[in-house]
């Protein structure tokens, strides 16, 4: 894939060049509008708490519409088909609406900064280091990851070196974010998830036309060596890996479903940040809720497309067959582009693919700032300075973040199976962190100690498993592997803190109050209704059962 | 003074900035798809895309202009509410 001279090259023209430079255009110019705004370091990292609730529920998910969900999730439905649906109506759905319904409250209520400063009220130092500096890592290495992606793509598709790319994206990024920070980072989001749909809600349609519409693909799919069972979301065993269709329900419920989504979605600080930059209680509760309705679509226009390629791309439907040729189920989105799309929707298609993965990027590079200045910086290396050395700071961070991540990116196009593991690696880390979280927000007993305890060893449980897989030791094809992982850190973790709490002292109820549910008072948690909170459709717990109801209805008529 | 000024600022509508995008987009397309060479329509399996997307582009763009009227962003008169104490 990484050949100058790809059989995947777009024939694209000046009139697609245009398109994708006006995008290019615009981003930086949020950026210099963003910056007018910015005032303070609470500007800068949290967009001084002022947005409306649909700006940061669509920026919510556009976090998360990446390179990896976007390729890899048409890949998955190129490869699984309609299965592939269950990373979103059971992988992120649910725990969207719990984060909204039940743990935003506390978030937002503490009015703390990041989720590694929550860790430090509850738990106290050992626990905030260690969350604080893997949640650091993590951010830019995966940012690395993304400018990486991003640069093979621009290779594939329109022949340019991987390093130019590589650094023109960075500066991009870099210059809106310093210059706007957060607030410049989630209007682009929001620009983005809009870009993204009108490149690829086409793509799907001319594709379903070309196939023969929702019939004639069930007859294709149905005819493919994926079968009928590729048409139907459950039991999904080829997904999970697991052969029995109880164990892999069970699998998918519980390892993808709870330990895996609930893990990245409630506690992953680059989505969490979207939601504490809303401007009060009941927008915040609301990010994660509004958002959960277009991600219940957003397959439609991911997977099918994927499913499509699948079908009507020879190459590929060769490489289902064989297992061999020279395309793979990455490539699915773009021979899909490059087979049915005339120039201009083209560039569009091009653009969309661009404004994902930068997105990524510069998500990842946002929360990193956030946490660095606040959660290291500030509270452990140069205290009590004047608000505007760390808004400096936080500039000199995303520079510093950025070089890193060019840095990694540079690694990975030397071994890029050592990318892979990353990702799989860090897809693990979280679920000891909702282990620690949700204990330590519904039981009052739980002690600092055990905080950082649960969530060492739950981290190095996933570790563990992460290596035994590899190494041959556990075999679960699939996602099997990381259910595994995600399910024995989250118990590892729980198993150890109820231990250790039991046998250390607890902080005292007056430290806690606002931080752990049974010891706040219930209108702590609930902000009186300001001005636009008004109407049915904004109380937050409705909105999430409508929310939930529809997710279910899309279950059964797929199902 | 220099307070108002920054309230002013910040209510930057993002509305405005999607929709002048999206329209371009869409006006651009429109024409594509107007000039069309019969081959490229075959190219995406007979439909041209690019007029029905360019047209939908124009459509959502007024809509989300018609929004941003109808809704303008409400600057405070009152104070903002003074962030929580940092710790």
């Amino acid at each position: 894939m990484l050949a100058q001279d790809s059989i995947l090259r777009l024939d694209a023209t000046a009139i697609d060049y245009i398109i994708i430079a006006l995008y290019f255009t615009f981003v930086l110019g949020i950026g210099y509008l963003a910056k007018r705004a910015v005032s303070n370091s609470l500007d800068f990292f949290l967009s001084g708490r002022s947005l409306p609730a649909w700006v940061t529920g669509l920026a919510f998910i556009s976090a998360n519409l990446g390179a990896i969900e976007i390729m890899g999730m048409s890949a998955n439905g190129a490869e699984y088909g309609m299965p592939t649906v269950h990373y979103f109506w059971i992988g992120a759905i649910p725990a969207m609406l719990f984060l909204g319904v039940v743990m935003m409250p506390f978030y937002y209520g503490s009015k703390v900064r990041s989720v590694p400063e929550f860790m430090l009220r509850r738990f106290g130092k050992p626990a905030h280091l260690v969350n604080a500096i893997s949640f650091a890592v993590a951010q830019v290495l995966i940012a690395g990851v993304n400018l990486f992606l991003l640069a093979t793509i621009v290779n594939v598709l329109l022949g340019w070196p991987i390093w130019a790319s590589v650094i023109v994206a960075a500066l991009i990024v870099l210059s809106y974010i310093t210059l706007g920070g957060l607030s410049a980072a989630i209007y682009n989001e929001v620009l983005q998830f809009f870009v993204i749909v009108a490149a690829l809600l086409p793509l799907t349609i001319v594709g379903l036309h070309k196939v023969g519409g929702w019939q004639g693909l069930v007859d294709k799919v149905t005819a493919s060596p994926g079968g009928s069972e590729q048409l139907s979301a459950w039991p999904g065993n080829a997904l999970s890996g697991f052969s029995s269709n109880f164990l892999s329900v069970i699998g998918l419920v519980f390892g993808l479903g709870f330990v895996l989504s609930f893990g990245y979605w409630t506690t992953n600080f680059v989505e969490v940040q979207r939601a504490m930059a809303s401007k009060n209680m009941s927008a915040a509760r609301r990010t994660p809720i509004i958002g959960s309705f277009p991600k219940m679509f957003v397959p439609f226009i991911v997977i099918i497309p994927g499913m499509i390629a699948a079908v009507v791309a020879p190459e590929l439907a060769q490489f289902k067959a064989t297992g061999s040729g020279d395309v793979d189920y990455n490539d699915a989105l773009l021979i899909l582009m490059r087979d049915l799309l005339p120039n201009g929707m083209l560039g569009l298609a091009i653009t969309g693919l661009l404004a994902s993965f930068m997105a990524g990027m510069a998500a990842n590079l946002s929360s990193f700032n956030t946490v660095m200045t606040y959660d290291l910086i500030e509270r452990y290396v140069v205290k009590d300075r004047p608000d505007g050395f760390y808004l400096r700071t936080g500039r000199w961070v995303t520079v510093v973040g950025t070089l890193i991540a060019i840095g990694t990116a540079a690694i990975a196009s030397g071994y890029s199976n050592l990318m892979d593991y990353l990702q799989q690696l860090f897809s693990f880390f979280n679920a000891p962190l909702f282990a620690t979280f949700i204990l330590g927000m519904f039981w009052k007993r739980m002690t600092a100690t055990a905080g950082w305890v649960g969530l060492v060893s739950g981290t190095a449980t996933a570790v563990a498993v992460f290596v035994l897989s590899e190494n041959g030791v556990i075999d679960l094809p699939g996602q099997g592997a990381s259910f595994v992982g995600a399910g024995a850190a989250f118990v590892v973790d729980i198993i150890l803190s109820v231990i250790v709490s039991l046998v250390t002292t607890p902080k005292r109820d007056t430290e806690l109050v606002g931080l752990v549910y049974s010891l706040t008072p219930k209108e702590h948690l609930k902000e009186d209704a300001q001005h636009g909170d008004g109407g049915w459709y904004r109380k937050p717990v409705l909105l999430a059962g409508i929310s939930l109801a529809l997710t279910v209805a899309l279950n059964f008529v797929f199902g | 003074m220099a307070d108002r000024e920054k309230k002013k600022a910040g209510a930057f509508d993002i509305r405005v900035v999607i929709a002048t995008l999206i329209g371009i987009y869409g006006l651009v397309l429109t024409i594509l798809g107007i000039i069309a060479d019969p081959k490229e329509v075959d190219k995406a399996a007979g439909i041209n895309i690019n007029l029905w997307g360019g047209i939908a582009m124009l459509a959502f763009a007024a809509l989300f202009v018609a929004w941003a009227r109808l809704r303008p962003i409400v600057v405070p008169i009152t104070e903002r509410p003074a962030d929580a104490p940092e710790e």
